[in-house]
């Protein structure tokens, strides 16, 4: 690692003023963050730590909307009797994140603020239509996510909380890499205010992504037969080592159907 | 330099470390103890786990500054002053769950924090999926399952002696 000045603020607004340094970095849980340091792939002069800002966590639900603080972890998600029981299947997805350390320091806002292309939790805030608050605004989740590891914030914005609307029925399946545990390929499907709404995850090349012809299938019929012949163009997707884009076209398909039958 | 001050195994700790110091090094070449371990240093093998304030982190991706004022607990303080073994490391021997031995006080760590968070108890793949951030290149995890079954029993206090491995 490269040396840096170490910083853990007490308030967002605190926070605030030390990101207005260009060359400062946020850090939530820093799982991302640390091994990239580490690596020497970005030296940032100053770490903020958001850690010690109490106003960033923690899980409300009120009025069909489950709201969730910024450096709420994954476990804390995936232990939450009140997320499982208004959003089951954001539960179950917190609790099949990396493993169970990384859980336990891994924050909701750093995996939807870094938008890494295997990511999980993109996937549920596109699906569910959820709405990403920070510092300055609240972002609709389909203007959020612009392409891999890039997202609507600006330099210095902190995602303080996402907004989730409960769906009448979601499920998340994923396909992992059986050596990293990453999704190769995840789909997340939701049917709820925001309407029919389907999000693939791991194997977009631009990130997490919209399914437009399976969305308009379920539409017109909520059921796993309803995907038969549904296809994924392969254009915009990833392919590498671990498998190619027609492989996570078919791989889609079948982690879709899926999760419709999971969601009941 | 920034100073960090914390507890280690529940003693007061105070050190001058960089912004950038790994709470690995703090333990390992400051503090000196060496049984937490390095093994990949990415995040992947859980040879350096710790419980800080009571959950397992790999302390080779937290700073040595974010532990200010937490309680780290690593291997070293697991048996008591008189030197009996925690449940989980009599089962780990009890049960031969290691063989050369480098990941066991990342496992042990783990598996303690994985038995805690589950009071009703855990089947043989429960443990094996709780493990996925721990690696172990020479056991096959076969006995390391067994192990943390049997300890499981005694710390949930359903037995009060460790059951005894096959002969």
């Amino acid at each position: 690692m490269y040396e840096f000045t170490y910083h853990r603020p007490g308030s967002v607004a605190d926070a605030v003023k030390l990101l207005a340094d260009p060359d400062a970095r946020a850090m939530s849980g820093g799982m991302t963050l640390i091994p990239t340091l580490k690596q020497r792939l970005a030296r940032p002069t100053a770490v903020v730590d958001l850690s010690g800002i109490g106003e960033l966590k923690g899980i409300t639900v009120s009025g069909g909307t489950v709201k969730i603080g910024g450096m709420t972890t994954h476990a804390t998600v995936a232990s939450s009797a009140d997320v499982a029981k208004a959003i089951p299947a954001l539960a179950k997805l917190a609790a099949h994140i990396g493993d169970a350390q990384v859980r336990n320091r891994g924050t909701m806002g750093g995996s939807v603020a870094n938008h890494d292309p295997a990511a999980d939790y993109p996937g549920a805030v596109l699906a569910l239509g959820a709405t990403v608050h920070t510092n300055t605004r609240a972002i609709a989740a389909d203007d959020f996510f612009n392409g891999m590891f890039s997202t609507a914030l600006e330099p210095g914005e902190i995602v303080t909380a996402i907004s989730f609307p409960v769906p009448e029925k979601a499920a998340y399946v994923k396909f992992p890499n059986p050596a990293s545990r990453y999704a190769m390929v995840g789909v997340f499907v939701a049917k709820g205010p925001a309407g029919v709404r389907v999000a693939v995850t791991g194997a977009g090349a631009n990130g997490v992504f919209r399914h437009a012809a399976m969305e308009a299938a379920l539409a017109k019929n909520w059921s796993a037969a309803a995907l038969d012949g549904v296809t994924t163009p392969v254009d915009d997707l990833n392919g590498d080592i671990h498998a190619s884009k027609e492989y996570r076209a078919h791989l889609i398909g079948v982690m879709a159907k899926r999760a419709v039958a999971a969601a009941g | 330099m920034p100073q960090v001050s914390l507890k280690v195994n529940g003693k007061p700790v105070t050190a001058e470390v960089e912004g950038r110091t790994l709470l690995v090094d703090l333990l390992r070449e400051t503090l000196r103890l060496t049984g937490t371990h390095v093994g990949c240093d990415t995040s992947q093998c859980g040879a350096c786990v710790v419980h800080i304030d009571g959950e397992s982190v790999k302390a080779c991706t937290i700073l040595a500054v974010q532990v200010q004022g937490s309680d780290v607990l690593t291997i070293e303080g697991l048996a008591a002053a008189d030197g009996t073994l925690h449940p989980m490391q009599e089962a780990f021997r009890e049960y031969h769950a290691l063989q050369c031995g480098f990941c066991t006080p990342g496992m042990v760590m783990s598996a303690i924090d994985l038995v805690k968070k589950n009071p009703k108890g855990l089947s043989e793949q429960e443990i094996r999926e709780g493990l996925e951030g721990n690696l172990c290149r020479c056991t096959g995890y076969h006995n390391i399952v067994k192990a943390i079954d049997a300890a499981q029993q005694v710390m949930h206090g359903k037995v009060k002696e460790l059951p005894r491995a096959a002969e």
